[in-house]
């Protein structure tokens, strides 16, 4: 039994703006009946305003797709073409009071859905031959939407993909794939990080130094069974502490220096890592 | 308000005989069946008397009965026993229908090591008898085949299948957790070697199940410690849920061929009426052999999830074989296995019945079912309602 919302199953139970607007300004459809879940979404726009009178859904699907599908009608109406755009899953999930983590690719649906009708309104139709080529074959999902959810979500590990997007939840098979995807993105997304090495104050230097290891280094380890804990920060020397699979890992003395090189890399180039 | 309880096929509730009959080994006789003293050894005795009740409900000897955890643990317990007695034979045959109990052990397996060969069913659930015969030789260690599928009720052709198998000397295994009670099971007219009951599923409590092995078969047990169920089950027996479990095969066996009668008939009514009144329902199933108390309904063009939740408002439970109830992201084995059309399997309700269910519940149900359908419908972009 999962755990649905009050306010997830309000909305389930008497969905708002079910149908088809006739005439309809903008056509999105995404899913299908084989993958469990579908969404077609119909939009009226006002032509000078670029604003979206109207919105209703037809959903396939659980509760939780069908309260996805009613939540976003309810967000995007009165929104202009590119406020609509800017809506993120999470805002879905959020308007329904949370969604079971693995329900979270209902949320996704519906964004995807919105993006889908805003391309056809602007006719900006992918031929299907220009479509990339498919990650999970059971459940048809692309690299492209892998690699997007991923860093929207700053999802770090195969499940939490499955949760988001069903890819993996079929046969297995390309969860490879999706591992060596997510090992790339997190590996190329580090350089983009601040890599601007200004003059930090001791207080900056700290943060950055808790949010790097918070939000790059942990998840990869984690992803492996390890994890550190951040101990100390006293002028260029940082404390850490090996947690989990880590303890007894033959490899820490590497896990210590990558983590040294990339904090030298992305904050100080004098930083030593010691293990406390 | 007391639910409808149309999910029997997943668990029942404890019969009150059961319960009266177990409560004072719980509350006052919790001493080890194991002891010199009365206090304890007593117990013993009354275990022996369960273990007698459990054979005659399945016209077994009471010797050649071994109480478990549960019916996973008897399933598991019986391919392990024969993989471990034989270790010279490397295949193993089971069908694609099975239970997880069964099917992902021979999974577990296939990565150790082993040939396993999964028998297709065709799109009434019947088993592929061709295929079982091409795959049986010389390395087979043992077949395993339920006697009934928990998810539409076909009924397997287990003593062709025993026959079979019998002539070549291969060990034969039926997971009977759902007939077991429901329909008669006779182990003397049945060339089968190993048999699992589980107890909550014929209205004993969970954590009790047994497993049926033919004096004579090989035998290796999978719980390795004290000598209790003679060595071959360790571990501190569960005395009260042993003792429910003997009462509730004794009331089984009281009540089988009346209340067969009785599930068919509620059975039915609720079939017949769904199909009138739905439009695009069909059955999953071979509905000339099948367990009287279960119906594997398909709702085309509508969620399951999202029919049992709409049920769950009027307090009525079922179950459905749809990705978003069955824990993972992909429908119903079974189904697919059977090759139903997507459109179908992710509509597909099961209501499971037991001796407690009346007339006026199944009433309920054709009052409210048509409406739902009806309604998701018009939110579904297949709907054509």
């Amino acid at each position: 039994m999962w755990e649905y919302t009050k306010k997830l199953k309000d909305l389930f139970l008497h969905p708002k703006n079910v149908g088809e607007i006739e005439n309809p300004d903008a056509v999105g459809e995404v899913g299908s009946i084989i993958c469990g879940d579908a969404l077609r979404l119909t939009l009226k726009v006002d032509k000078d305003t670029n604003r979206i009178i109207d919105a209703k859904f037809q959903t396939f699907g659980c509760a939780s797709a069908i309260a996805s599908s009613s939540a976003l009608t309810e967000i995007i109406k009165g929104k202009t073409l590119d406020e609509a755009l800017e809506v993120t899953n999470q805002d879905i999930a959020e308007y329904l009071g949370g969604l079971p983590k693995e329900k979270m690719h209902c949320s996704v649906m519906g964004r995807e859905a919105m993006e889908a009708a805003i391309a056809d309104y602007k006719g900006e139709i992918t031929p299907p031959e220009e479509k990339e080529k498919l990650v999970c074959q059971c459940f048809e999902v692309t690299e492209e939407k892998i690699r997007r959810v991923a860093i929207e979500n700053h999802l770090t590990t195969v499940e939490e993909i499955t949760n988001y997007t069903k890819a993996g939840g079929g046969c297995g098979s390309c969860i490879p794939q999706i591992e060596e995807i997510l090992k790339d993105i997190w590996h190329i997304k580090m350089p983009e990080m601040p890599a601007v090495k200004k003059k930090l104050t001791n207080l900056q230097k700290i943060a950055l130094i808790q949010d790097i290891i918070e939000k790059e280094i942990r998840p990869r380890l984690q992803a492996d069974g390890g994890d550190i804990e951040l101990i100390d920060i006293d002028g260029n020397t940082v404390v850490i502490a090996m947690r989990a699979m880590c303890v007894e890992c033959p490899m820490g003395g590497v896990t210590v220096n990558n983590i040294q090189e990339k904090l030298r890399e992305l904050v100080d180039e004098n930083i030593v890592v010691e293990t406390g | 308000m007391k639910p409808i309880y149309f999910d029997n096929n997943a668990t029942t509730p404890i019969a009150p005989e059961v319960l009266d009959e177990m409560l004072p080994y719980l509350r006052d006789f919790y001493g080890n069946p194991s002891s010199m003293h009365t206090f304890g050894g007593q117990l013993h005795r009354k275990i022996e008397d369960a273990r007698a009740k459990v054979a005659e409900l399945i016209g077994a000897d009471p010797e050649e009965i071994i109480f478990t955890s549960c019916g996973t643990e008897s399933d598991n317990t019986a391919l392990m026993s024969a993989v471990e007695s034989y270790p010279h034979k490397r295949h193993v045959i089971t069908t694609r229908v099975e239970h997880p109990a069964v099917l992902n052990f021979c999974k577990h397996l296939l990565k150790k090591g082993y040939r396993i060969t999964f028998i297709s069913v065709d799109n009434s659930g019947r088993l592929d008898m061709d295929a079982f015969l091409k795959a049986i030789d010389d390395d087979t260690a043992v077949v395993s085949v339920m006697y009934a599928n928990n998810e539409t009720g076909v009924i397997f052709p287990i003593p062709a299948i025993g026959g079979i198998l019998r002539e070549r000397n291969i060990l034969f295994h039926t997971d009977a957790v759902q007939a077991a009670g429901k329909i008669p099971v006779n182990v003397k007219d049945l060339p089968v070697d190993m048999l699992s009951i589980s107890g909550h599923k014929l209205h004993a409590p969970k954590g009790v199940g047994a497993l049926y092995v033919r004096k004579g078969a090989r035998f290796y047990p999978y719980i390795i410690g004290g000598h209790q169920e003679r060595g071959r089950r360790a571990g501190t027996e569960n005395t009260a849920s042993i003792i429910a479990l003997g009462k509730s095969c004794e009331s089984a066996r009281e009540h089988l061929d009346k209340e067969a009668d009785y599930l068919k008939r509620l059975r039915d009514r609720l079939e017949g009426a769904l199909l009138k009144l739905c439009p695009d329902a069909q059955i999953n199933g071979d509905v000339k052999n099948r367990l009287p108390n279960t119906a594997n309904i398909s709702f085309n063009y509508v969620e399951g999830e999202a029919i049992l939740l709409r049920l769950d408002e009027y307090n009525i439970c079922a179950s459905s074989g749809s990705a978003c109830t069955s824990g993972s992201l992909e429908p119903s084995h079974v189904l697919r296995a059977m090759g139903i059309p997507y459109t179908a399997i992710h509509g597909s309700i099961r209501f499971s019945l037991s001796r407690y269910n009346t007339e006026d519940e199944v009433d309920k149900v054709i009052e409210v079912m048509p409406e739902i359908i009806r309604e998701l419908r018009t939110l579904s972009p297949y709907g054509k309602g």
